[in-house]
């Protein structure tokens, strides 16, 4: 006969003891457990060799013994489990004040993000988008613009010349022509670019961006440039932001305004940005001149219009604290990735 | 433009504030960009009477009890030679501030404040003021230039700010003056602006003067270029004594920064300030064959200007000449042969209008710009031209410096310059403004404004001063009316009148917006760069002569050489931002820009270049690579649903082994690789860089996909490993194409791994790619995959001598 239910009861308490991990409980119970070779197994294939009366009571005795030794490998199985678990993640213990792994987006350039910002406020109110040349043709540029070649407003911007006819755009209202010659009122439109002036120092670049906005249709007014303009500022700046127009001049709109938003900083009490003014200076607009129409072939005792003029840099440069307009067109990612896009 | 309050007080009663009378102008359309008090650096300076004043011994030093009256008495040690007792100066209290000078006593070098000192053992509270200390010149008081004390008047109240009696109590607007208005390019024409706002009177100056029987005989004036010079009005002036002009005038002058030179010159210089007409004034002894003739230069004609300056002309300028010779450059400056000297004994007045273009030209092609070439530029009208003659002869009389002759020669193209009559609609002027303004406030703004209006009906009819060259229609009129009434009463409104239009970007401008937003996500910051780069961006470029980017259109005035030419390719204004950064220690990153390409149809351009939206891509660092790069491209593809081909390529800017141009559809559109070494090295790259340029235009004309769905395989496909040896020339491209061709259920082939090396022959190579076979409506069967691997083995074996490696 093998070995006695005592003595595989001590070789398993002995061994037990012995045992450094879930691995050697698995080999360590295979040795009593397995169905095939396990010791407490083969006591059952000694079923045979008992006397009849005393079988019953030898297999109650051998399935009490399988039991325990279930039981305790059990227990031992899942302490094991419970300190190797414990171990694992022990070495697994990381400094979570090191720095994380960057998962980057990059941004659209600073410029854009504010030009979608309008643009996605006039798109609203039913401007559409167009685009606008960079090289213009003089009669577009000024001319049509009611700016004749001897024109002293000609002085207030310094152009880039091509050739005696073509230039760089010196502003986007190229595009006020452009579209009422391809279409007739309603107009409605937006026209963002580039544009060129020969002007190069810490507030002026020799290309900066430009936004054009034009309306022409019925009974257009100076309290309708006021009232768009206000819906304008509200979106961008604010609910409580309000605008203060005040006489300009443009030659290409009658009346002509610069348009000053009540400072977003300090909300009008007056700070470093505003200059203590309590304003600040966005953009030029107007009533658009009744020869712009004219020139249009669109009549100007019938349509009236409105247009301005908003600078992008201006208004990046002012949303974001950037103070030197050459750090736009510099490229440096130090720069660009702290301009999020919103 | 310098505005001295006191100067404006002459022509309009000023009952407000410097500072309420700016924020007036604001309103009404002239922004003031400064506003300085005089004196602005001098403070707590009184007039001092000087009781006792004994020498110090051993030096050149006075000890002084001072009396500054109500604010005590004091001991002051003063090195001044032209102190003395029972004299009245200027002395500045302990705490005072003043102008601190150089040792030579007139350089100022800042400003300072009087402590309590002791001078050779003497106490010293407080300090006598010369007229520098003061920032006071000789022209703004007299005596005021002596090397020593200022001396003021005798009676002078003791203890009193010496600011009112020196002048220093006055303000200097600079006011800014619009494109439009060129009339107000003068004291006298914003004094006309200021009446109105303030609702005052305007006291014009006097403009009579008494002309004696004396004639210059057989004196003539011609124009013969009466384009360039519509107005000639000359004027005899005899029995001129120079000398120095009045105290009045010399410190009107000082305000604005005009230095005074005698008192013929003076007058041309103060009534330029005034009435915004230059004038000119020529020693007529010098003016030969009696006559003046205005005409164009002949070329290659010279005149030496009064500043000593010789200048070439050509048949584009304007000259003021005499019988013989030119004696003034028109409307920029005279000539040096006929300028005023002390020994002057008669003059020709000169007051002229001119073209203003020709006088902008003239100006810019010389390099001369003066007073008044930029009052010319903007513009000179007809009224001042006269009213300015009227004034000069007026100061020769009021100054005593000479007699007016009855020789006045006025040469004209017949414009008159009494006011024009216009009528415009009431209801109009509204409309422009969307409100109301109530019919006394138009006419009682408009009769302010001097247009002499009337309202009958709905009908004003108002008299437009000639200097307002600018009022036209109606709606100058409405501006007229609401810079004055005040932008305050526009009230907002959201075009009720208006048709509902749709707003929003066109298909273009989205996928245009979505592309970039695409590229974001790659970790890619989108850059701007000027449209503009330079001839030497070229080269950098190591561009053949007859490279096509070398025909760019050429900027005829840029600001330098290196912005001189409009881009033919993105490429090298991304390679500088990449050296800027790296030069920064920003030694990885991912730019793009999508900006325009110029391309000329011819040169110089006749119509409209090609405008060319281009995307270019540049990566940097260690992590990048052709591939890295080659990602990007396909997430513009992706992103514009369109598939990109790479063909080996050569660039003269990019490795010969590393370069691809991208085709589309056929179409080549683009291409990328590694920056070449010498590019590199040239601009100090520190990391490999990599381009990419991809016409946007072009890919935008053709075929592309749109987002879809496509309905999920219904059964499952399986997925195989092959790995192959053919030999080295065959590219990855070739392998996956034969495969495709091989399978229709061969949807992805990705390469896996590739070797080379033993046991590998030396001329072949080893690729492995996983291939999906993904089933069409039908289940594979349980061998289709097999047969499908055979069918591509055998084409891969039989087309390009493919094996499987065993």
């Amino acid at each position: 006969m093998s070995e006695s239910f005592g003595e595989i009861k001590q070789e398993i308490m002995d061994g037990i003891g012995q045992l450094a991990n879930s691995k050697a409980v698995y080999e360590f119970k295979k040795q009593f457990l397995d169905s095939k070779a396990g010791k407490i197994g083969l006591l059952m294939k000694e079923m045979k060799n008992i006397a009849p009366e005393e079988r019953a009571n030898f297999g109650k005795r051998v399935n009490e013994l399988k039991e325990w030794a279930q039981q305790r490998f059990t227990e031992l199985d899942e302490m094991m489990r419970a300190k190797e678990l414990e171990l694992r993640y022990e070495s697994e213990k990381i400094d979570v004040t090191e720095p994380a792994e960057e998962m980057k987006a990059g941004n659209l350039h600073p410029i854009t993000q504010m030009r979608n910002e309008i643009i996605d406020v006039f798109s609203g109110m039913g401007f559409e988008v167009v685009e606008n040349k960079e090289i213009e043709n003089d009669y577009y540029n000024f001319t049509a613009l009611n700016t004749p070649k001897d024109h002293p407003a000609r002085d207030m911007q310094d152009t880039f010349y091509l050739s005696p006819e073509f230039l760089l755009a010196t502003q986007t209202s190229a595009a006020q022509i452009h579209t009422m010659e391809a279409k007739k009122p309603p107009i409605k439109i937006l026209c963002p670019g580039k544009v060129f002036r020969s002007d190069d120092d810490a507030t002026h670049s020799p290309m900066f961006h430009q936004m054009e906005g034009l309306v022409v249709d019925k009974k257009i007014t100076l309290c309708d440039l006021k009232g768009t303009l206000d819906a304008f500022v509200q979106k961008i700046y604010g609910e409580g932001t309000t605008t203060r127009l005040r006489p300009s001049y443009f030659p290409f709109t009658e009346p002509s305004v610069e348009v000053d938003v009540s400072c977003f900083e300090c909300g009008g009490k007056g700070c470093k940005l505003c200059k203590g003014t309590g304003w600040i200076e966005i953009l030029g607009a107007g009533v658009v001149n009744r020869k712009v129409l004219q020139n249009c072939g669109i009549d100007p005792d019938e349509y009236s219009g409105l247009a301005f003029g908003i600078g992008l840099e201006r208004a990046t440069m002012l949303k974001y604290g950037i103070n030197n307009i050459k750090l736009l067109f510099e490229s440096d990612i130090k720069v660009l990735e702290q301009i999020d896009n919103n | 433009m310098l505005v001295p309050l006191s100067w404006l007080k002459e022509y309009v009663d000023i009952n407000v504030s410097a500072q309420e009378l700016e924020k007036k102008l604001f309103s009404c359309g002239f922004e003031v960009e400064e506003l300085n008090e005089v004196g602005k650096d001098v403070s707590n300076v009184v007039v001092g009477y000087v009781e006792e004043c004994e020498p110090i011994p051993e030096t050149h030093l006075h000890v002084c009890k001072v009396n500054a009256g109500s604010h005590g008495s004091f001991q002051v040690c003063c090195g001044a030679d032209n102190v003395k007792a029972g004299g009245k100066y200027p002395v500045a209290l302990v705490g005072a501030t003043v102008y601190a000078t150089a040792k030579d006593h007139k350089t100022v070098e800042g400003v300072m404040t009087i402590k309590k000192g002791k001078l050779r053992g003497y106490e010293s509270e407080g300090m006598l003021c010369s007229g520098v200390e003061l920032g006071v010149s000789e022209d703004m008081f007299p005596g005021a230039g002596y090397n020593g004390l200022l001396v003021l008047p005798e009676d002078a109240e003791v203890g009193a700010d010496v600011k009112p009696i020196l002048g220093l109590d006055d303000w200097i607007f600079d006011v800014s003056i619009t494109a439009n208005r060129p009339d107000c390019q003068s004291i006298l024409g914003l004094a006309r602006e200021v009446a109105a706002v303030l609702d005052q009177p305007l006291k014009e100056p006097s403009y009579e003067y008494h002309e004696t029987e004396v004639k210059k005989d057989g004196f003539t004036v011609s124009v013969t270029a009466p384009d360039l010079c519509p107005r000639y009005i000359g004027h005899y002036v005899y029995d001129v004594t120079i000398g120095e002009s009045p105290l009045w005038m010399k410190r009107r002058l000082a305000l604005v920064g005009q230095a005074s030179i005698s008192n013929i010159v003076d007058i041309t210089n103060y009534v330029m300030l005034e009435q915004g007409q230059p004038m000119h004034a020529f020693d007529s002894e010098y003016i030969e064959g009696n006559a003046i003739n205005v005409r164009r230069a002949g070329d290659g004609e010279k005149i030496t200007t009064l500043d000593e300056q010789e200048y070439v002309l050509n048949s584009n300028h304007l000259v003021i000449c005499d019988g013989k010779k030119p004696v003034a450059l028109a409307g920029v400056m005279g000539g040096l042969n006929s300028e005023i000297r002390d020994t002057t004994k008669a003059v020709l007045f000169e007051s002229a209008k001119f073209a203003r273009d020709n006088i902008r030209k003239t100006s810019r092609a010389l390099g001369k710009r003066t007073d008044a070439s930029a009052k010319y530029e903007k513009g000179v009208d007809e009224y001042s031209t006269v009213h300015a003659m009227k004034r000069a002869l007026h100061l020769i009389e009021e100054l005593g410096c000479g007699k007016v002759s009855s020789t006045h020669v006025d040469v004209n193209t017949g414009n008159s310059i009494q006011p024009r009559e216009m009528k415009v609609s009431l209801k109009k002027v509204n409309d422009v403004l969307g409100i109301d303004v109530p019919e006394a406030d138009v006419l009682h703004i408009m009769k302010n404004l001097n247009f002499d209006p009337a309202i009958a009906g709905d009908e004003l009819t108002i008299q437009v001063p000639a200097y307002r060259e600018d009022m036209d229609s109606y709606p100058d009129v409405a501006e007229e009316v609401i810079r004055m009434y005040g932008y305050e009463h526009v009230i907002p409104t959201f075009m009720p009148g208006a048709v509902v239009t749709t707003g929003g970007m066109n298909a273009k401008q989205r996928k245009e917006l979505k592309l970039k937003k695409d590229l974001c996500t790659t970790g890619a910051y989108e850059c701007i760069h000027y449209s503009f780069f330079s001839p030497s961006d070229l080269d950098l470029l190591r561009l053949p002569k007859d490279a096509p980017e070398r025909q760019a259109i050429r900027i005829l005035n840029p600001i330098n050489e290196e912005l001189s030419l409009m881009r033919t390719t993105l490429a090298a204004s991304m390679l500088n931002a990449i050296s800027r950064n790296q030069k920064k220690g920003n030694l990885s990153g991912r730019l793009y820009e999508i900006g325009k390409k110029f391309i000329a149809k011819e040169l110089p351009l006749t119509e409209y270049p090609d405008e060319r939206e281009t995307l270019c891509i540049g990566v940097f660092g260690e992590k990048e690579s052709f591939f890295t790069l080659k990602g990007m491209a396909e997430k513009v593809a992706e992103s514009l649903y369109v598939s990109f081909e790479y063909i080996p390529a050569k660039k003269s800017f990019l490795h010969p082994y590393q370069t691809a141009k991208i085709v589309c559809n056929g179409t080549e559109i683009g291409w990328m690789g590694k920056v070449a070494y010498p590019v590199a090295e040239q601009l100090d790259l520190r990391t490999d860089a990599y381009l990419l340029e991809i016409d946007l235009k072009t890919l935008g004309q053709l075929p592309c996909g749109k987002a879809s769905f496509e309905p999920l395989p219904k059964f499952p496909g399986e997925s195989r490993d092959l790995a192959l040896v053919m030999d080295k020339a065959l590219t990855c491209g070739q392998i996956e194409e034969c495969i495709r061709n091989s399978c229709q259920y061969a949807k992805g082939i990705k390469l896996f791994d590739k070797y080379e090396g033993a046991p590998i022959p030396p001329t072949k190579k080893s690729m492995a790619f996983t291939v999906d076979f993904v089933p069409g409506q039908e289940p594979f069967e349980a061998d289709s995959v097999d047969h499908f691997v055979k069918k591509i083995l055998k084409n891969l074996k039989n087309q390009l001598d493919v094996d499987l490696r065993s």
